[in-house]
């Protein structure tokens, strides 16, 4: 296994990815297809669209924050960012109510999310990362407590809250894949592709921050200039992610693990396209399952947090772990 | 020339590097040494950037290393570490690949190749190059990490204990490389040392440090004499000279 992984070329290994996120976007917009093509087509895209969109941002904020922690059982919502969207969906229809939170408009309340989760991170990082490794550690932790912290503040307000807004906000709480929130989607893809950008900007550096910060620096980094950037531009990715479809946990550890194994070279220049290649095949590919096998019968985010948490043990117990 | 001007580094009240100045000329290698805790680590990593001081300056060739750009003094100054431990799985060529960064920001041409390949040849690991770090042995590893800092191919070179992990072989290979570094490319190489007698038998010039402080420093001959090494080290010592060489016995 170990001896065939190192055989297979980086190229070869992007090619199958890439060939099985086109065949599983393939089979999610035609399998089981009846009626009419116009309203299928449009339909199912935007269903599409909105899972590539969702798949693109988890896997790459899931990658680059493993390279800037330098830990490969991280993902950004040990910042909290998951609990922070929480505790703002449930203040919202604690204050506003189930019916005035609704009548807001989507998009408006995207970018209100999207500023006050950047904001708390920049806060975060502005307060507490002086630059080294030892600080990015505390900032972690702080971040762990404050997610304690603002889920407790959520779990206070739902409790306090009326049964009928409780439901209501259930369901904004639980991501579905299912529904994918179509008012977001442009929006979304402008944020991704101004993150986009940047990031194109940053790629040659992201090898080198795998090092580590001190030998970055050595190599001519100005390690917290771009560690800072990318932890907003990974906040912006978290917030589209959620706005979409609510909280994920596991998956983006699933997916970036997986990247990581099957990648035989840790160049980001493979990584990062495989990791969101594998993400589109989990994503769309699990949907089509979804849909054509159990019939709707659960939900997406339930089995992939399911085999998520498996292969998260199987890491731990394996030792790579580090 | 590095120029290290009243540098100071604490920990609450504790001073690890204690007003430190000197004046490291050009060319040469210069090995600090002195007891374990002295700050002479903690001095490296200043001067090459990775730590903030709390007070004072470096300035290398003009170049004060808190205001310069990044991969200005990428391209002027290397570091080795003590401890390297990366995350990545990488095999020794793409180590070594790293050391061409501040040239060629990852898109490596012909010249970058033709550095890399001689570095792996100098600190022989072409058998190995593409065997990945975790599978070397402590001192092949050492080399490698050797490898990147010769790619980096900078005037000033600074190495942190270079001679970890390494058995007798290799370390006196590391410290002939070092030597060749010097006087072939006259390179500027300022080296920590545990060993006494390999400061001893490789230097121009020797700087101690004592808690925090600036010791003593000067050439070997003038360095490596009973009293001085019990002031450094606080551990009685025969110093026997054999052809020109100095050597300590501190077995006794």
């Amino acid at each position: 296994m170990q001896a065939d992984i190192k055989r297979a070329s980086p190229a070869g290994m992007l090619l199958v990815t890439a060939a099985l996120a086109l065949l599983s976007m393939l089979a999610f917009m035609t399998l089981g297809a009846r009626g009419s093509w116009a309203f299928i087509l449009s339909f199912r895209g935007t269903k599409l669209a909105g899972m590539v969109l969702v798949a693109y941002a988890i896997a790459v904020s899931t990658i680059l924050f493993q390279t800037i922690s330098g830990n490969r059982i991280l993902t950004p919502s040990i910042i909290g960012f998951d609990a922070m969207y929480a505790l703002l969906q449930t203040v919202m229809i604690f204050f506003l109510g189930a019916a005035g939170a609704t009548a807001v408009d989507p998009r408006f309340q995207f970018v209100i999310e999207t500023a006050a989760m950047v904001g708390f991170s920049v806060l975060l990082f502005r307060a507490l990362f002086s630059g080294g490794t030892r600080s990015l550690h505390l900032l972690m932790l702080v971040g762990i407590i404050l997610g304690g912290l603002f889920r407790s503040l959520s779990s206070f307000l739902q409790r306090i809250l009326d049964p009928n807004e409780f439901v209501v906000l259930q369901d904004r709480l639980f991501a579905s894949f299912n529904t994918v929130n179509a008012g977001l989607l442009g929006i979304s893809a402008i944020a991704v592709s101004a993150v986009t950008f940047v990031l194109w900007r940053l790629f040659p550096t992201f090898d080198v921050l795998s090092l580590g910060r001190e030998s970055a620096i050595g190599l001519g980094i100005d390690h917290h200039r771009t560690v800072t950037i990318l932890l907003v531009l990974i906040a912006v990715l978290v917030s589209v992610s959620t706005a979409l479809v609510g909280p994920v946990t596991f998956f983006g550890l699933l997916v970036a693990s997986l990247a990581w194994q099957i990648t035989p070279t840790a160049s980001h220049r493979f990584v990062l396209p495989i990791a969101v290649c594998l993400a589109i095949v989990t994503l769309v590919g699990g949907q089509v399952i979804l849909e054509r096998l159990l019939a709707f019968n659960t939900a997406l985010s339930i089995i992939i947090e399911f085999v998520g948490g498996l292969v998260f043990i199987f890491l731990l117990v394996r030792g790579s772990a580090r | 020339m590095i120029e290290i001007r009243d540098v100071t580094k604490s920990y609450g009240s504790n001073a690890v590097v204690d007003r430190v100045s000197m004046t490291l000329p050009a060319g040469g290698l210069t090995s600090i040494i002195g007891p374990n805790g002295a700050g002479k680590s903690t001095l490296l990593s200043i001067v090459s950037r990775l730590m903030p001081m709390d007070e004072g300056q470096v300035v290398i060739d003009g170049l004060d290393v808190s205001r310069t750009a990044g991969d200005v003094l990428a391209r002027r100054l290397s570091i080795m570490r003590q401890d390297n431990h990366i995350t990545a799985r990488l095999s020794v060529r793409d180590l070594v690949a790293f050391g061409r960064y501040p040239y060629s920001k990852g898109r490596l041409t012909a010249v970058d190749v033709e550095h890399i390949e001689r570095s792996i040849a100098y600190v022989g690991l072409q058998a190995f190059e593409h065997r990945f770090l975790d599978e070397l042995s402590g001192g092949q590893r050492q080399r490698a990490f050797i490898a990147m800092v010769l790619c980096q191919d900078t005037d000033y070179m600074l190495f942190d204990e270079p001679l970890n992990n390494l058995d007798m072989k290799h370390a006196v290979e590391t410290m002939k490389l070092l030597r060749r570094l010097a006087d072939d490319f006259a390179k500027t190489v300022v080296v920590v040392l545990h060993d006494i007698n390999f400061a001893s038998a490789y230097s121009d010039r020797i700087v101690a440090m004592r808690g925090g402080k600036l010791a003593f420093e000067g050439a070997p001959k003038d360095m490596i004499e009973p009293s001085r090494l019990q002031a450094i080290f606080d551990v009685d010592c025969r110093v026997h000279a054999v052809g020109e060489k100095r050597l300590v016995n501190y077995f006794e």
